[in-house]
């Protein structure tokens, strides 16, 4: 069959409200357009019942309701066409979504007597959300409304605006009566004053979704084929892109990169693929992927990360609690999924924002979302296949949500902590103490850890619960792989300050002993803590003095070149400018300074 | 930018179906029932796996009534393709002599056909069962998801259905629950067909024009495949060009006149069809919503 006969394929969704004639509008254009069979024409009665052709679950006839999707075949000459009709009822909504999630154009239906509705809104929201860009508006029933033109005009402008506040980019407008067949199939004479197309002429005109062979390569790998030693194939659907044997790719999230040794269709070795085909790819080199992972263009690779902004549509009967674990499905990747923030929720009738603290059954919400292991993604809007994913409950395993990834969360201000119950304030009570930071910091030789030593002396004998953290000993152990290089400083306060963090968060008083000599990194340490954790102890002693003192030998090895970047030596010291005490080493005893340290922490705790 | 045909995207859903199906089950197997529709489901799935074997055997419930020219097709593919074959035949309705005939078309279907799929399902201890149905066969067909769970009972219950969006597949279930799934879920008959065509598939030769003896009952053209079908008073046996659209029990399935012979004669022939294929099957006219019904009950 040559490529100029070949039909594509165009897939749609109906939608509209319970008494709008939506499965009517869909029966009578298949039996206008000549497109039903004989047993199916039979089947409708006489009259003919034309909703009697989708409605097939023999609740919704009782009922006289759709409650699920329906799936409808049919080809003109010109292309294939599948319908998913879709329930008009708010809690068939999650429904709706299933139908929405796989069309490319909607067709909204209106009752030109009432005009847009709140179901209109919903309907249109959750076809934008699903990434629904192009809308049919059908004002049907236009016999009802004497086929009036102002009618018509006023509903078109109506749904004009709000399409576009909603990011609808292309809306073409229809009026046309179902029940009467007119502008169906056939051009109505009761509208002479409109212009534009009959449904059919507008379904088979209207552009099909091309497959974005243009933007970048990505496979996602459902399934790594092994058959026998020599072969060890990632078979899965290409999502956009082309891909050639010889292109340079790079697998997510390892970042590992090589290149395609074979690009297979079935058994048959062929030079390229492009989106929409099922491959199986060899690659140049043997690198570990697995299911999940993302095979994709080296030059332009997607994003990986384990936090992301993201639009939810609820689908469960249980409602959307912050903190839950769900399972979270993207393509072949899973993981495990908080939402560790509702933002906000958006009614759905409106499109306003509200405050919620839980998300109901066919509800949308603006939630965050980390997950337990980073997965390569691409924003929804972009790439469908790589934005958009569900949320599985973990003991029902009920489908409980779908959701659209907007934007992946990096900042480290949006690093959700797991809600703990009981927090430092809580553990530092039950100490009977008030959990805090001591930041000692002065020359070498300056006699911190002579006065941090008798400060945990006095603090233990108060009763208090304390640790003592020194330079030289965290050296030994924790930062023994850093060096005294500028960035090794660096680090080395960055951990310290990290440690001492955690300890203040478990209710200890910590006590830090360290040259620390930058301001910059000292502020970095306090800006971990809250306000009233953290306290500069400025230990103020005299280089000369402190040289005099030498304890350890040091300023002797540097002064003779054998200790580089040693501190007031050949590395600068920078005072603190406003330390919460300042120590003077040459005025007052040891002991009377570690008294003065004690009351500021006594004070501290009252 | 391109744009694939559209048997090329329902070609590229349908594997990415079964590699789904693959890689989320611990023992899935194909239905295999020789017709039209699982020859394009067998060769879906010899592609979506190759070079490699397919991870899955199949499984032929056999009715004892099915056409012999299905059960030599069947035989010969197996053998062709290297794909494990399962066949299954109830014993209970073997031992007590159930037939078309003798208990009707409806308890030998159930018997036979409904808890025979059961048995298979149960023995094997099979999670996920893939089966050649397409949404356009029937109404309530086409309400049905592409992964159709199914509790421990094997019952399929439409309110309860999951949300199923994209090509994203919720395939966790708990033990003792088992999924059906429909790669086909989004072919029609003419696709299946023009598929057929494109890929060059073996199908069962009943499917094409030849000169068949056949008896008219009850509104139905049948061929009488071999002696258990006894001839009413006043009907014979008459040589006449007729093909299937659909196979089944034999006597239960309805031949069409047509001298349609090769692939694009079928072609043309269905794009002219004024009626649509489960016509031809007793078992579908039995009362209202009987699809339905019996899908409740856990018929495929």
């Amino acid at each position: 069959m040559s490529a100029a006969t070949t039909p594509d394929l165009l897939r749609l969704i109906t939608c509209g409200s319970v008494d709008d004639g939506k499965s009517t509008l869909l029966g009578r254009f298949l039996y206008d357009a000549g497109l039903l069979r004989d047993d199916e024409r039979a089947g409708l009665g006489d009259p003919p019942d034309f909703s009697r052709l989708l409605d097939g679950l023999a609740l919704e006839r009782e009922q006289g309701i759709t409650i699920d999707v329906a799936y409808r075949y049919f080809s003109t000459a010109r292309r294939d066409f599948i319908v998913a009709d879709c329930p008009g009822h708010a809690q068939y909504t999650r429904n709706m979504a299933t139908g929405a999630s796989t069309a490319s154009l909607a067709l909204v239906l209106v009752d030109a007597r009432k005009g847009v509705l709140t179901q209109t809104r919903r309907h249109s929201y959750i076809c934008a959300l699903l990434g629904i860009r192009r809308v049919l508006l059908a004002v049907n029933k236009m016999d009802l409304a004497g086929f009036d033109e102002a009618v018509f005009t006023r509903i078109e402008t109506e749904y004009r605006a709000l399409a576009a506040k909603l990011g609808i980019d292309s809306v073409t407008a229809i009026p046309l009566s179902a029940l009467d067949g007119d502008n169906l199939a056939i051009r109505s004479k009761r509208t002479p004053w409109y212009r534009g197309p009959t449904l059919l002429e507008f379904l088979e005109q209207v552009p099909a979704v091309a497959e974005n062979a243009a933007a970048p390569m990505r496979l996602p790998v459902q399934w790594v084929n092994r058959p026998d030693l020599d072969f060890r194939g990632y078979a899965g659907n290409l999502v956009s892109g082309r891909v050639a044997v010889g292109d340079e790719v790079i697998a997510l999230p390892s970042a590992r990169r090589t290149k395609v040794a074979r690009v297979l269709n079935g058994d048959a070795d062929v030079n390229s693929a492009v989106a929409g085909q099922a491959v199986t790819l060899t690659l140049a080199d043997e690198i570990d992927i697995a299911r999940g992972d993302v095979i994709a263009a080296t030059h332009d690779a997607p994003e990986v990360a384990d936090q992301f902004a993201a639009h939810i549509l609820w689908m469960d009967e249980a409602p959307l609690l912050p903190g839950r674990l769900y399972f979270l499905q993207l393509g072949p990747a899973s993981a495990v999924a908080r939402v560790t923030a509702i933002r906000h929720r958006i009614d759905v009738d409106t499109q306003e924002s509200k405050a919620a603290t839980k998300l109901e059954m066919n509800e949308v919400g603006y939630v965050h979302l980390s997950l337990d292991h980073a997965l390569a993604f691409e924003p929804y809007a972009k790439n469908p296949a790589l934005g958009g994913f569900v949320l599985i409950d973990r003991q029902s395993f009920a489908t409980a949500a779908c959701g659209t990834i907007d934007f992946a969360l990096r900042r480290a201000g949006n690093i959700h902590w797991q809600a703990l119950a009981v927090d430092r304030a809580a553990r530092a009570a039950s100490m009977q103490q008030h959990a805090r930071c001591l930041w000692f910091t002065g020359l070498s030789g300056s006699g911190k850890s002579t006065i941090a030593n008798q400060v945990e002396q006095r603090l233990h004998a108060l009763g208090k619960h304390t640790y003592l953290l020194d330079g030289d000993n965290v050296r030994h152990g924790l930062n023994r792989d850093l060096g005294f290089t500028a960035e090794d400083r660096v680090e080395n306060i960055r951990r310290v300050a990290e440690v001492a963090r955690l300890m203040v968060d478990a209710g200890l008083i910590v006590l830090v002993s360290f040259i620390s000599p930058f301001r910059d990194e000292r502020r970095m340490a306090r800006e971990l803590f809250g306000a009233n954790e953290f306290a500069e102890v400025f230990v103020d002693t005299p280089l000369a003095v402190c040289e005099a003192r030498d304890p350890k030998g040091l300023y002797a090895k540097a002064r003779a070149g054998e200790l580089r970047n040693f501190t007031g030596v050949d590395s600068p010291y920078e005072e603190p400018l406003q330390p919460e005490l300042h120590l003077r080493t040459e005025k007052e005893s040891v002991d009377a300074l570690a008294r003065r340290v004690v009351e500021f922490v006594e004070r501290g705790s009252k | 930018m391109s744009t694939l045909s559209t048997l090329d995207r329902l070609e590229a859903e349908s594997i990415h179906i079964l590699r789904e199906v693959a890689a989320n089950f611990a023992r899935p197997v194909l239905l295999y029932s020789i017709g039209k529709d699982s020859s394009v489901l067998l060769h879906l799935l010899l592609k979506a796996f190759a070079p490699g074997k397919p991870p899955m055997p199949m499984l032929h419930v056999d009715t004892t009534w099915k056409f012999r020219e299905m059960i030599a097709f069947r035989d010969r593919r197996a053998a062709e393709t290297g794909v494990d074959l399962i066949v299954h035949i109830n014993p209970d309705g073997v031992r007590d002599g159930v037939g078309p005939f003798t208990h009707g078309a409806s308890t030998h279907t159930e018997i036979m056909k409904t808890q025979a799929l059961k048995q298979a399902l149960d023995k094997y201890k099979f999670d996920a069962a893939i089966g050649g149905a397409r949404r356009d066969e029937e109404k309530s067909r086409a309400k049905e998801r592409v992964f159709s769970f199914r509790d421990a009972q094997h019952r399929w219950e439409p309110r309860r259905q999951r949300p199923e969006l994209w090509n994203v597949y919720n395939a966790r279930i708990h033990a003792g629950e088992s999924v059906r799934v429909f790669p086909l879920s989004n072919w029609t008959e003419l696709d299946v067909w023009r598929y057929i065509a494109r890929e060059n598939i073996p199908v069962v030769p009943l499917y094409f024009a030849a000169k068949r003896p056949v008896i008219e009952r009850d509104g139905l053209i049948i061929m009488r495949d071999d002696e258990r079908m006894a001839l009413l008073p006043g009907e014979n046996v008459r040589m006449e060009t007729v093909r299937f659209r659909t196979l089944g029990c034999y006597p239960l399935t309805g031949a069409v006149r047509s001298t349609a012979a090769n692939l694009d004669e079928i072609i043309a022939e269905m794009r002219d069809s004024r009626t649509t294929e489960r016509q031809g099957r007793a078992i579908d006219h039995d009362p209202k919503s009987s699809m339905e019904a019996k899908k409740r009950a856990g018929y495929f």
